[in-house]
């Protein structure tokens, strides 16, 4: 009874993965459903990328969206994965690709590449990428830090725009 | 020969009690309220069994977990022994389904099919005229009211006064192969679609003899442009039956809308929408055909207690100036996915098995440029 899928995550697994990520029993169950649909080789991971069912939960962890009830819950505990904090963190490493913590010039120009396509001149994407670390760059290493990253983003509302809607 | 004399009386009697209880209803379109009674069981019953559910549970579950179980654990695949009591209860639903239900329904669609399949070869054998296309409504009706009751459905139709025209074209949201059953009860429409091997062959010769639908090889299907023309062909015929298409191209879950493919809305003429609501609480009729195959998806059907769903037939639409084909379909989608209290979702079901299309990919990036040029800087 029930889909295979469900019989393949153990009870203690699912635990672990509720405290860490903060989902309900019932909505990690529907995406383990899910991920086994996408996992069209059956091998427990995402092709190309490698990604187990715990590597993904705790990437759309990033994505749940703050409950009110949530904000005053927990103060001494680590910090959730859903937290203004750690959504930002996941942006910054999108785009710092050798992890070092910092978005260099080149990196900025890979990524942002990848996201024109074909629609923006090297030269122009070149000073686009300049002025931006220009504009963010306080302490004049050229670079972005993560610091830099936050401080850039202040006044956007990244808990509204960095949030999925999980069904229950 | 008592044996022959015996078989004859069974034979008989089962005859007679096919024919009175389900041919002549179901030609009529009466209702004998065999499937009322049921439905008024069995919502009784399990608004009785979820106040038992609820007083064991509570305590254990917090709510938002186990919402309501209607004895049908496959759709609620939170499961979980909660007492002997009401696994009994679920054991005896398990029993009552696969053994009462099952049998009486797999009769009835087999009556229905078969009945379906000789009566169409029959009326056509007629040459064409009027007689023979009140017929072939008669013949189409009576199946497949026998077959919505081989499936335990009550269907709701709201605002018959739309129902599509002839001469017109019948767009709805795609759940499962029932839709069409349902569709079709309450009026006749012309398929569209591929043509299949098997059991679904056999029934598509059948129903062609008897009024025209549009059926395509597999090769044909590819050419879109041939497609349209024969679409085209067949609405421009005042006197042919509404064409019935799902723009979404394949099954959705029925909680949203998906992408409708603008192909449907380049043939022209008017688009009658209609939106189908499924109830979950008696049965789940979404087909997953990546996780089960049409036999397995027909077993989950006749086993589930009761198909409920709503329909609601809309105005016409047609293309307006300066619309295109793209647009005008967004505009449908939306009417129906307010109409049937579904979500509206821009993607596109074939994302299912495949990747999205490039063109997609490209539209986004385009967007992207123009927001970083346009700006020139971080806002």
């Amino acid at each position: 009874m029930g889909s295979r899928a469900s019989t393949l995550l153990r009870d203690e697994e699912l635990e672990e993965i509720k405290k860490e990520t903060g989902f309900s029993h019932s909505q990690i169950t529907r995406l383990y459903s899910r991920f086994t649909s996408l996992d069209k080789g059956e091998n427990g991971t995402l092709r190309e990328d490698q990604v187990n069912f715990r590597g993904f939960m705790r990437t759309l962890a990033h994505f749940r969206p703050i409950e009110d009830n949530e904000k005053s819950k927990d103060v001494n505990g680590p910090e959730p994965l859903n937290s203004r904090s750690n959504k930002l963190h996941f942006a910054f490493r999108l785009y710092d690709l050798d992890k070092d913590e910092k978005i260099s010039r080149d990196e900025l120009l890979q990524v942002l590449r990848m996201m024109v396509g074909v629609n923006i001149s090297d030269e122009q994407l070149g000073s686009i990428a300049d002025r931006t670390i220009q504009e963010a760059d306080q302490d004049g290493d050229s670079a972005i830090s993560f610091t830099e990253f936050v401080k850039v983003l202040e006044k956007v509302d990244v808990e509204q725009k960095m949030s999925i809607r999980f069904l229950h | 020969m008592e044996g022959a004399e015996l078989a004859g009386k069974i034979l008989s009697t089962w005859l007679t009690l096919v024919l009175g209880f389900i041919l002549l209803p179901s030609v009529f379109g009466v209702s004998l309220g065999i499937s009322e009674i049921y439905m008024k069981i069995l919502v009784k019953t399990l608004e009785g069994l979820e106040a038992i559910v609820e007083d064991e549970v509570t305590q254990r579950f917090s709510s938002e977990e186990l919402v309501s179980w209607n004895l049908l654990t496959r759709t609620n695949v939170n499961f979980q022994y909660i007492s002997l009591r009401l696994t009994m209860v679920w054991v005896l639903g398990v029993i009552v389904r696969y053994c009462v239900l099952l049998p009486l329904r797999v009769t009835l669609a087999f009556i229905g099919i078969s009945l379906l399949v000789i009566g169409t070869t029959l009326v056509g054998q007629l040459p064409d005229s009027s007689l023979k296309n009140w017929l072939s409504e008669l013949v189409h009706l009576t199946c497949c009211r026998i077959c919505v009751r081989a499936l335990s459905g009550t269907i709701h139709y709201h605002n018959k006064q739309y129902r599509p025209q002839k001469g017109g074209i019948c767009v709805a949201n795609h759940t499962s192969p029932i839709d069409v059953l349902i569709l079709t009860t309450d009026g006749c429409y012309a398929m569209v679609g591929q043509v299949h091997g098997g059991l679904m062959g056999i029934i598509q010769r059948a129903m062609v003899k008897a009024c025209p639908h549009v059926w395509f090889e597999r090769s044909e299907m590819k050419d879109r442009h041939l497609v349209t023309k024969r679409l085209k062909e067949h609405i421009a015929d005042k006197k042919k039956l509404p064409i019935l298409i799902f723009p979404e191209g394949t099954c959705i879950n029925n909680t949203s809308v998906m992408m409708f493919k603008k192909g449907s809305f380049e043939i022209g003429g008017t688009i009658h929408p209609v939106a189908i609501k499924y109830n979950p609480q008696f049965g789940d009729a979404f087909w997953n055909s990546s996780k089960y195959n049409m036999v397995s998806y027909l077993l989950r059907m006749m086993t589930s207690w009761a198909i409920v769903c709503d329909v609601w037939y809309m105005p016409p639409m047609t293309r307006e100036e300066g619309e295109d084909a793209v647009q005008f379909a967004n505009r449908v989608k939306s009417a129906i996915a307010i109409q049937g209290g579904l979500t509206e979702l821009p993607w596109d079901g074939g994302l299912k098995r495949a990747k999205v299309k490039d063109i997609f990919k490209e539209e986004q990036q385009k967007n992207y440029s123009k927001m970083i040029v346009g700006n020139g800087s971080l806002s």
